[in-house]
């Protein structure tokens, strides 16, 4: 591992420090229903104080991963700790972990201040300090002139903050988020997710997020775990998630990516070489985990990291010439369509930081691509 | 926890073995037995105090002739085809009846449409038997149904519908025309008007797109909606004996008969069975519709 | 808006005709002075003073009104646990046999039911008479109040009552505080329900009824066999208007509910 980071002071890394004990601990789960295998053989560990992003697209197994810690679904073979307790056999209502829910799951009958003192009522708090919680939670989610409210007669951002409320009213060690951003709309959503941040720092309750949106992902997390079809691809932090995936399949998922398939050679510095297509140059670039000499490998680079120019660069290795396909202006960002004589489409992104009319470039102009040999990676399969 | 969920199961599950599936299990015992003039009227009963000789004495006396006599004699499987008949055919004239209402409910003002629910729900929470007795009144030869029409002068001699099948498919649209319309309305309410439109803006005329877009998208509805008023006309037994007199012959008013005035219960419990084994295909039937639609919609 | 056209407005005026000149004409002529009821010989309410004599009739009103009353609550008991578990239960033995005793006798011909019931009744030697019939409308109007119950039970989000139990409760508490409130209104119907059916059943009472209780369905059947008859109708009015009153009520309180509803959705949108 080249490029860790050296931990600062400050940061907030359990994960790298050995003296940690996790506060979750999945030891080779698995979870079947029926022939359909929903999670398979899974190991995880999530540190106190995290807030930790289970990302995937729908199918993957995030959400049963989340249901078994929350009590819904136990483990068809492995254990479960939380705590250093094994979870099995424990029941939802016998769990000191809460659940927002991605519908939310607000009882419809009940007001605003009754959802909220529901957990308490079944909790071992003596009556009157209950109003006392619930205030404490309706002012840090800032619903205090609705508590009378029944949940039909407040709106979507409201009802997301009574779910929140409600889930950390018993302030559990840990809160599971069910995609719970998922119904409101893109403005509220972002703004959402730094009050989310922000209570998560306030109260130091670990916060397990599932989510399919990346962004979000990499918003609130301080890492993220990518799954797919029932196993976990990587945990890392949405840095090194986006700068060093450790497959084709993660740099795919995370964000916009360029990828060239081709032959791998190994070459000193960890650096490795693809041949793509006869008679182009070879492609230099840092090699990834588990890389086989002479093996198929995609070649990854995210269309940021893909310089343009009209003359050919002299200081780079990898150069590549093209005509230019198509133009997506996006305002703060232009990316390239650059069509290589190949047939192969190569993404180039530029910061718009002059106005358009003096833009250099147009359609099927002739273009050069270049990148450096640490811009992109050479991903095993 | 295990105890609540085995009482929650239990309960209600050994009420229905007790209560619907073993008092089957009777019937098909009975229809294999002889009538007898005995309390109960019939033999063999069994007698497990004679222990396994007993059981097997009991089993060698049943037989079938009970069916045999069914289909000997022939007022039992006339009873079974005019009901299937008297079925279809009200079957056949509550759809023509109750397509038009459920399609004028659908394209009505959507403010209307509970309104309308209700009209159509109302008569089904009202009593059946006063339902079908209603029509005595009317259909009967000194009934209004006659005095309307001698008054307005288009017959001069009252008709003779009461005691006739047409006062039974009468009585018998009449009681289950909620049945037909609500599957049938649910169907036309969900449909996409856009779908009508677009229809329409390919060049079809209105009735066309009525019979190539509306008519085969209500079919799941139509199905259901035949099904719920074919299956409890083939058994039933109020309509035909109020309106019916002794010219229509159903199944469910023989049983009724057998069992009560000629107190033959062995035969009586054959006729049951028949009759249930003749409701099994259209039950399936229904069923599968049902999970289709469904299925469908999920 | 959907275009108004003169098919539909003379299918829907001829179609409701059909469905309620007949109750129209029973109720107006319940009003008649004369014996004779398909003439008329003016106003009077006669006919209601000698119902309301007539002990046979209150006897067997009191009978129905008992055994529906009894039925239709013990059936909303065993058929929302029955719901429950078909929804909520998960797998367990004879799951397929459950929900097809449920369904059964749905459509199973009544003549069937009463027979097989009795038969049931007469080979355990149990006498026939209230507690028998109370039997009987049990069993089929439990299966109705089931699928009433049901349906509501599906159309609400599980993770409602996951919810719960995430937030502490046992399973019954669950089930108590939040699962019976929701499906409460489908509760009250199932009972309407059964109560109607109850009420309203002639063949199944008379196979299970026995010499010695005689429900109302069954009095009014063997007095309509005579023909047509004043008092008949005077009573038909009296249950037709109850009727209404009671479905006319409850569409109307569900409609202020829908629009006070939507009133309150409104006005959330507006204070987001």
């Amino acid at each position: 591992m080249t490029s860790a980071a050296v931990a600062g002071p400050a940061e907030f890394a359990p994960w790298k420090d050995p003296a940690q004990t996790p506060l979750i601990r999945f030891e080779g789960v698995t979870k079947r229903f029926g022939d359909f295998t929903a999670i398979d053989n899974v190991d995880l560990t999530i540190y106190r104080k995290e807030f930790f992003a289970l990302l995937g697209p729908s199918g993957c197994g995030k959400t049963t991963l989340m249901r078994m810690l929350a009590g819904f679904e136990t483990a068809s073979e492995g254990r479960i700790t939380i705590g250093g307790q094994d979870m099995n056999g424990i029941p939802p209502n016998r769990r000191e972990v809460n659940m927002m829910f991605q519908s939310y799951a607000l009882f419809p009958h009940l007001s605003v201040w009754d959802n909220i003192a529901f957990g308490l009522k079944r909790s071992a708090m003596p009556k009157d300090q209950i109003p006392d919680r619930v205030h404490e939670m309706l002012r840090l989610t800032r619903l205090e002139q609705f508590a009378r409210r029944k949940p039909h007669q407040i709106s979507g951002g409201q009802r997301q903050r009574v779910a929140l409320a409600r889930a950390l009213a018993k302030a559990p060690k840990l809160l599971l988020l069910d995609e719970p951003l998922g119904a409101l709309d893109a403005k509220l959503r972002q703004q959402t997710q730094f009050e989310l941040m922000d209570i998560q720092e306030k109260t130091e309750t670990t916060f397990v997020i599932v989510t399919h949106d990346q962004e979000e992902a990499m918003t609130v997390a301080s890492r993220v775990a990518v799954m797919n079809d029932g196993k976990v691809i990587q945990v890392d932090t949405p840095a090194r998630i986006y700068e060093t995936p450790n497959s084709v399949y993660v740099a795919d998922f995370i964000g916009d990516v360029n990828l060239i398939e081709g032959n791998v050679a190994l070459k000193p510095d960890g650096l490795a070489s693809l041949a793509w297509a006869e008679g182009a140059p070879e492609i230099i670039a840092t090699a990834g985990e588990g890389l086989k000499d002479g093996a198929r490998a995609g070649f990854v680079i995210r269309p940021e990291k893909v310089a343009i120019s009209a003359e050919r660069p002299e200081d780079r290795n990898n150069v590549v010439r093209g005509r230019i396909l198509d133009i997506a202006y996006l305002g703060n960002i232009s990316t390239y369509h650059v069509e290589l004589p190949g047939g192969q489409v190569i993404k180039a992104q530029t910061v718009n930081n002059r106005r358009l009319s003096r833009r250099g470039f147009t359609w099927q102009d002739e273009v050069w691509l270049s990148w450096t040999d640490t811009a992109g990676l050479v991903l095993a399969g | 926890m295990n105890i609540g969920r085995h009482t929650l199961i239990g309960v209600p599950y050994l009420w229905l073995l007790l209560l619907f599936l073993v008092p089957f299990g009777i019937i098909f015992k009975i229809s294999l037995s002889d009538i007898a003039l005995a309390i109960p009227p019939y033999t063999p009963s069994l007698d497990l105090s004679e222990g396994w000789p007993g059981v097997r004495d009991f089993l060698r006396q049943l037989d079938f002739e009970n069916y045999v006599f069914l289909t000997e004699d022939a007022l039992y499987w006339k009873a079974y085809l005019s009901s299937l008949k008297i079925a279809t055919i009200s079957t056949f004239l509550a759809l023509c009846v109750g397509y038009p209402i459920a399609y004028a409910m659908a394209r009505a003002a959507s403010e209307w449409r509970p309104t309308l629910m209700m009209l159509v729900i109302l008569p089904f929470w009202t009593s059946f038997l006063i339902r079908v007795y209603a029509w005595i009144g009317i259909l009967s030869t000194e009934g209004y149904l006659n005095q309307l029409l001698l008054w307005l002068g288009i017959i001069t001699d009252p008709l003779q519908i009461m005691n006739t099948p047409t006062a039974v498919y009468i009585g018998i649209v009449y009681t289950y025309l909620p049945f037909m319309i609500l599957p049938i309305y649910a169907t036309l309410e969900r449909m996409d008007d856009s779908l009508l439109e677009a229809a329409e803006d390919l060049g079809c005329s209105r009735l066309s797109a009525f019979w190539i877009i509306t008519f085969p998208l209500s079919r799941s509805g139509i199905i259901a909606g035949c099904f719920l008023v074919f299956i409890p006309a083939i058994g039933e037994f109020v309509i035909p004996s109020l309106l019916g007199g002794s010219g229509t012959l159903m199944i469910g008013k023989v049983l009724w008969e057998e069992f009560f005035s000629n107190r033959d219960w062995p035969v009586a419990s054959a006729v049951a069975i028949v009759l249930l084994l003749i409701l099994v295909i259209p039950i399936i039937l229904f069923q599968k519709n049902q999970e289709k639609t469904q299925e469908a919609d999920a | 808006m959907r275009r108004f056209s003169w098919f539909n407005a003379t299918s829907l005026t001829l179609g409701f005709a059909f469905l309620y000149v007949p109750m129209i004409i029973l109720v107006v002529y319940s009003f008649n002075e004369s014996r004779l009821v398909t003439v008329w010989a003016g106003f009077s309410t006669r006919w209601y003073g000698e119902l309301l004599r007539d002990q046979a009739f209150l006897d067997a009103a009191w009978v129905t009104v008992r055994v529906a009353f009894v039925s239709s609550t013990i059936a909303t008991v065993l058929g929302t646990m029955a719901a429950y578990v078909l929804v909520r239960g998960g797998k367990f033995m004879g799951r397929t046999l459950f929900s097809g005793m449920i369904y059964a006798p749905l459509v199973m011909p009544e003549v069937i039911t009463g027979l097989s019931l009795l038969l049931l009744f007469i080979s355990i030697g149990l006498d026939r008479g209230i507690f028998t019939i109370i039997l009987a409308h049990t069993t089929f109007s439990m299966c109705y109040v089931s699928v009433v119950v049901s349906s509501r039970l599906v159309s609400f989000d599980r993770s409602v009552e996951e919810a719960a139990l995430d937030l502490g409760c046992t399973p019954f508490d669950a089930f108590r505080s939040v699962t019976l409130p929701l499906i409460a209104p489908a509760v009250i119907a199932g009972w309407l329900l059964a109560f109607t059916l109850s009420l309203d059943d002639l063949v199944i009472a008379s196979f299970t009824a026995g010499p010695s209780a005689t429900t109302l369905p069954i009095k009014i059947f063997s007095s309509v066999r005579m023909g047509v008859s004043p008092e008949i109708n005077a009573l038909s009015t009296i249950l037709i208007g109850i009727v209404t009153v009671g479905v006319v009520t409850a569409s109307l309180v569900s409609k202020r509910r829908i629009v006070q509803r939507e009133r309150d959705e409104k006005m959330a949108g507006q204070t987001a």
